[in-house]
C-alpha cells in the first residue's frame, strides 16, 4: 500500500467534516479540542491515508497539506514506519 | 496642460467636437447607449475612433455602459460614457462606486427637460443631480459647464485633465441645445494630455509587488469613514480648480449668475440692459463643482441684487443663496421642460428688479 | 490523534495554491465557494497567469474574494460584473478576465448584463456560482430556488404562482452564438471538484485563442442558508438541485 499523510492547518479548519466523507480509507475524524476560533478541527485517526488528496479537494479553506511516499521509495518498496 | 490647437477652424456640432475632441484627447474607450439629444457623440465615434486606438461599444444599457467604464478606468485606461438626462439617472449607482473607487473617467450629460421621459429639449434641470453628487452616498463629481461648441471641445481635455489628477470622475454637464447647435470651433490637437498607466491600476499583478485591488466595500465602519475622509480633503483640495467667467462687474447693481446656455442668453440680455441705462454685471460659472462660493460672496457685497436664471424651477439658485446668505436680495427667473428663455425675457425680470431696488431704495 | 508519520522520503503532493493569499476565508464552515476560488487560483498558478489576470467579482459571497485571490481584483456592483469585466477586457485584451457571480447577481439584478456580455462573445471566462439562494443577504430566495423550497423570503416555499419557476439561465445562455463553451460541474465530491478544475483550465485555454466566452455553472451548497450541516447540505444539492441543474457540458467547442 502506498502510504501518505496530512498536515491539518487547524487554526484554518472550520471542522465541516466534508474531508471526513471524502476521504475513502476514513482516516479522519474531528478533533475534541477546539482551535482559537471554536471550531473543532479534523486530524488523523487512523494510520491508513494513502495521500490520495480527496480530502484536500473538497476542503474549502485549503486547511490540508498532503504528503505521500515518493515514487522513488515506492519502487524500491522501501518498508515504511508510521 | 498645454493646450495646442488645430489651425482649421471647423463648423461643427457640439456632441460632434466634443467627440472629435475626444479622440484628440486620447481616450483608450468609449462606452454609451444611444439616447437623444447626444447620440451624435457615440455615431461619431463609431465612424471616425479608430480601432487600433482602442474601443467603441454600444452597451445594452446606459447601467451596463457605466459598469464597462468603471472596469475600464479600474485598468487604468482613460475611458468616457455620454448620455442624456434619464440615462444619467441609470448611470448614478455605477457613478457613486466609480467615484468611491477613486476612479477617473469622463461623464457626459448633454441633458434634457425632465422629470420623466420629460423632452429632448435643453434643460438645467440637472443640476443637483450633477452637483451634489447624485448617486447614494457622499461624493461629488467635477462639473464643468460649457456654453459653447468651442467649450464641448476644450472641456473634454479639461475634464480628463482634472479626472486624472484628483482620481475622480469629472463631469461635463452640457444641454440639448450645445449638442445640436453647430458653430465654429478650433479643435485641440492630439498630445496636449500625456498619458500613462497608473500604479494603482487593476492590469495584472506585478511580481513581488502587492496586488491591486479596486474596491468600495468596508465591514468596519472606522474604515468606511477614514474611506469618506480621503474624499472629502480632496474635495477641499478640489476647491482651487474653480473657474468662472465675469462680465461688466464694474459698478453693476445687478448681478446675473447664469451658466451654460442660460448664461449665453443672459449676455444678450445684459446688454440689452446696460443699452438701457441699467448696470447689469454677469457671473458664469464654468466649474460648478467647485462652486465660485467666494466670488460670489463678495459681488453681493457690492450689487443691489443677484438674478439666477437657469433652465430648471431653480436649482443653482439654492447654491447662491446659501453663499449671499442674506447679503443682498436674490431672485430667480427659470424655465422649464425644454423651455429656453428669451432675452426680451430675462431683460424684463432685470427691469423689475431695478424698480423695485428703487423703491426700496 | 495519530501524531507521527514517519514515511521515509515524503514527498509534497498537494498544497494551498501560492496564488491564494493566507486571509482566512469569511465563508461559512462547508460552503463550497472556498473550494472554487482555490481551483480558479490553483489553475492560474500553473497557468503562470498571475501576472495577466484581472478578477471582477461582485456584491453577494463574492465580494471579499480580493482579500483570498493574489492578483489584481475589481469588485463590482451587484449584477454589474460581466459589464466590468466587458470593460477590462475590451481595452485590455490581452489579459486574462474572469467574474464570478452568484445566482442572485447573475440570474436575476443582471440577467441583461449576462445576456448580452455572452451574446457579444466577450472573450472572457464567466463563473456563476448557484446554490438557488442569496446567501450574503441572509437566505432569501433566488431566482434558480426550487419550487417548494423554503428560503427567509419564501418561508412556505418557493411557489409557481408568486414566484414562477426556477431560472435556468445556464440552459438559456447556452443558445446564444456569442457563447464557446457552456459547462456546469459541482464542488461536492472529490471527482467534481477535479472535473471542475480541467473546465476552468480549459475556459482559460480558450480565452488565450480568443474564442468567445466561456461560461461555467458550478452547483454549490449553502449550509448556512439552505439551514442545514455541511454534510447534509450536499446530500440535499445531490438529490435535488443537481435533477433541476444537471451536470455537464452544455455547449461544447465544435470541432473543426
Amino acid at each position: 500500500m502506498i502510504r501518505g499523510t496530512i498536515k491539518v492547518d487547524t487554526e484554518i479548519c472550520k471542522g465541516c467534516e466534508l474531508c471526513i466523507t471524502a476521504c475513502p480509507q476514513k482516516s479522519l475524524g474531528l478533533s475534541n479540542n477546539i482551535n482559537s476560533h471554536g471550531f473543532k478541527y479534523v486530524e488523523l485517526i487512523q494510520d491508513n491515508c494513502t495521500g490520495c488528496i480527496n480530502c484536500a479537494l473538497v476542503c474549502p479553506d485549503s486547511a490540508i497539506t498532503v504528503y505521500r511516499q515518493s515514487k522513488n521509495s515506492i519502487k524500491q518498496n522501501k518498508k515504511v514506519t508510521v | 496642460m498645454n493646450m495646442k490647437y488645430d489651425n482649421n477652424v471647423k463648423l461643427m456640432k457640439g456632441n460632434e467636437a466634443l467627440a472629435e475632441a475626444a479622440i484628440r484627447a486620447e481616450i483608450d474607450g468609449y462606452f454609451g447607449y444611444p439616447i437623444t439629444p447626444q447620440s451624435e457623440i457615440l455615431e461619431y465615434l463609431s465612424k471616425n475612433f479608430n480601432e487600433e486606438d482602442g474601443v467603441v461599444l454600444q452597451a445594452e444599457s446606459e447601467i451596463a455602459a457605466i459598469n464597462m467604464v468603471y472596469g475600464a478606468a479600474g485598468s487604468g485606461k482613460r475611458v468616457m460614457t455620454s448620455t442624456s438626462s434619464p440615462g444619467m439617472s441609470l448611470m448614478l449607482e455605477g457613478i457613486s462606486y466609480i467615484t468611491a473607487a477613486q476612479l477617473p473617467c469622463l461623464l457626459v450629460n448633454v441633458s434634457r427637460g425632465g422629470p420623466g421621459l420629460g423632452t429632448i429639449q435643453p434643460s438645467q434641470a440637472d443640476y443637483f443631480q450633477s452637483t451634489k453628487g447624485g448617486g447614494h452616498g457622499d461624493y461629488r463629481l467635477i462639473v464643468l459647464a460649457p456654453n459653447s461648441v468651442q467649450e464641448m471641445a476644450d472641456f473634454v481635455f479639461d475634464a480628463i485633465y482634472l479626472a486624472e489628477k484628483y482620481r475622480n470622475p469629472a463631469l461635463i454637464l452640457s444641454d440639448g441645445t450645445l449638442g445640436q447647435m453647430m458653430e465654429k470651433v478650433r479643435l485641440p490637437e492630439k498630445g496636449s494630455l500625456p498619458k500613462s498607466i497608473p500604479e494603482w491600476a487593476a492590469k495584472g499583478k506585478i511580481k513581488n509587488k502587492e496586488r491591486n485591488i479596486i474596491y468600495t466595500s468596508a465591514v468596519d465602519p472606522t474604515v468606511m469613514e477614514n474611506l469618506n475622509k480621503e474624499l472629502q480633503n480632496k474635495y477641499a483640495l478640489l476647491q482651487q480648480e474653480v473657474r468662472y467667467e465675469l462680465s461688466q462687474i464694474e459698478d453693476a447693481e445687478i448681478l446675473i449668475v447664469a451658466f451654460g446656455l442660460s448664461a449665453r442668453i443672459c449676455s444678450k440680455a445684459q446688454e440689452m440692459a446696460n443699452d438701457n441705462g441699467l448696470s447689469v454685471g454677469l457671473l458664469r460659472p464654468i466649474t460648478l463643482y467647485p462652486f465660485p462660493s467666494d466670488t460670489i460672496y463678495k459681488l453681493a457685497q457690492k450689487v443691489q441684487a443677484i438674478l439666477v436664471v437657469e433652465l430648471s424651477a431653480g436649482q443653482m439658485v439654492e447654491d447662491v443663496k446659501l453663499v449671499v446668505n442674506g447679503s443682498c436680495p436674490v431672485f430667480f427667473h427659470g424655465r422649464m421642460g425644454g423651455e429656453v428663455p428669451t432675452p426680451d425675457e430675462i431683460f424684463f425680470e432685470l427691469k423689475k428688479i431695478t424698480d423695485k431696488q428703487a423703491v426700496k431704495n | 490523534m495519530i501524531n507521527k508519520c514517519e514515511i521515509e522520503d515524503l514527498e509534497l503532493v498537494y498544497e494551498k495554491p501560492k496564488t491564494l493569499t493566507d486571509t482566512p476565508m469569511h465563508y461559512c464552515p462547508g460552503c463550497g465557494h472556498g473550494v472554487i476560488n482555490k481551483l480558479i487560483m490553483e489553475v492560474i498558478d500553473e497557468l503562470k497567469i498571475q501576472d495577466k489576470t484581472v478578477g471582477v467579482a461582485p456584491v453577494g459571497c463574492a465580494v471579499f474574494e480580493y482579500r483570498y485571490m493574489d492578483i489584481d481584483m475589481i469588485e463590482a456592483p451587484h449584477g454589474r460584473a460581466s459589464a466590468v469585466a466587458t470593460g477590462v477586457k475590451r481595452v485590455n485584451p490581452d489579459k486574462y478576465v474572469f467574474s464570478y457571480q452568484g445566482d442572485g447577481d447573475l440570474a436575476a439584478i443582471g440577467t441583461s448584463e449576462t445576456i448580452h456580455t455572452v451574446n457579444r462573445g466577450e472573450n472572457i471566462l464567466m463563473l456563476f456560482i448557484n446554490n438557488a439562494i442569496y446567501g450574503m443577504t441572509g437566505g432569501q430566495m433566488a431566482p434558480t430556488t426550487l419550487i417548494g423550497q423554503k428560503t427567509s423570503t419564501s418561508p412556505f416555499g418557493r411557489s409557481v404562482k408568486n414566484n414562477g419557476f426556477p431560472l435556468n439561465i445556464t440552459e438559456l445562455i447556452s443558445k446564444l452564438d456569442g457563447a464557446f463553451y457552456v459547462t456546469r460541474h459541482s464542488v461536492h465530491k472529490p471527482n467534481s471538484v477535479r472535473k471542475l478544475k480541467k473546465a476552468i483550465q480549459k475556459s482559460f485555454e480558450y480565452q488565450k485563442e480568443n474564442k468567445g466566452t466561456c461560461f461555467i455553472e458550478v452547483i454549490s451548497n449553502c449550509p448556512a442558508g439552505w439551514g442545514m450541516t455541511p454534510l447534509k447540505s450536499n446530500e440535499w444539492l445531490e438529490e435535488n438541485l443537481i435533477p433541476k441543474y444537471p451536470l455537464g457540458d452544455i455547449k461544447v467547442p465544435t470541432k473543426n
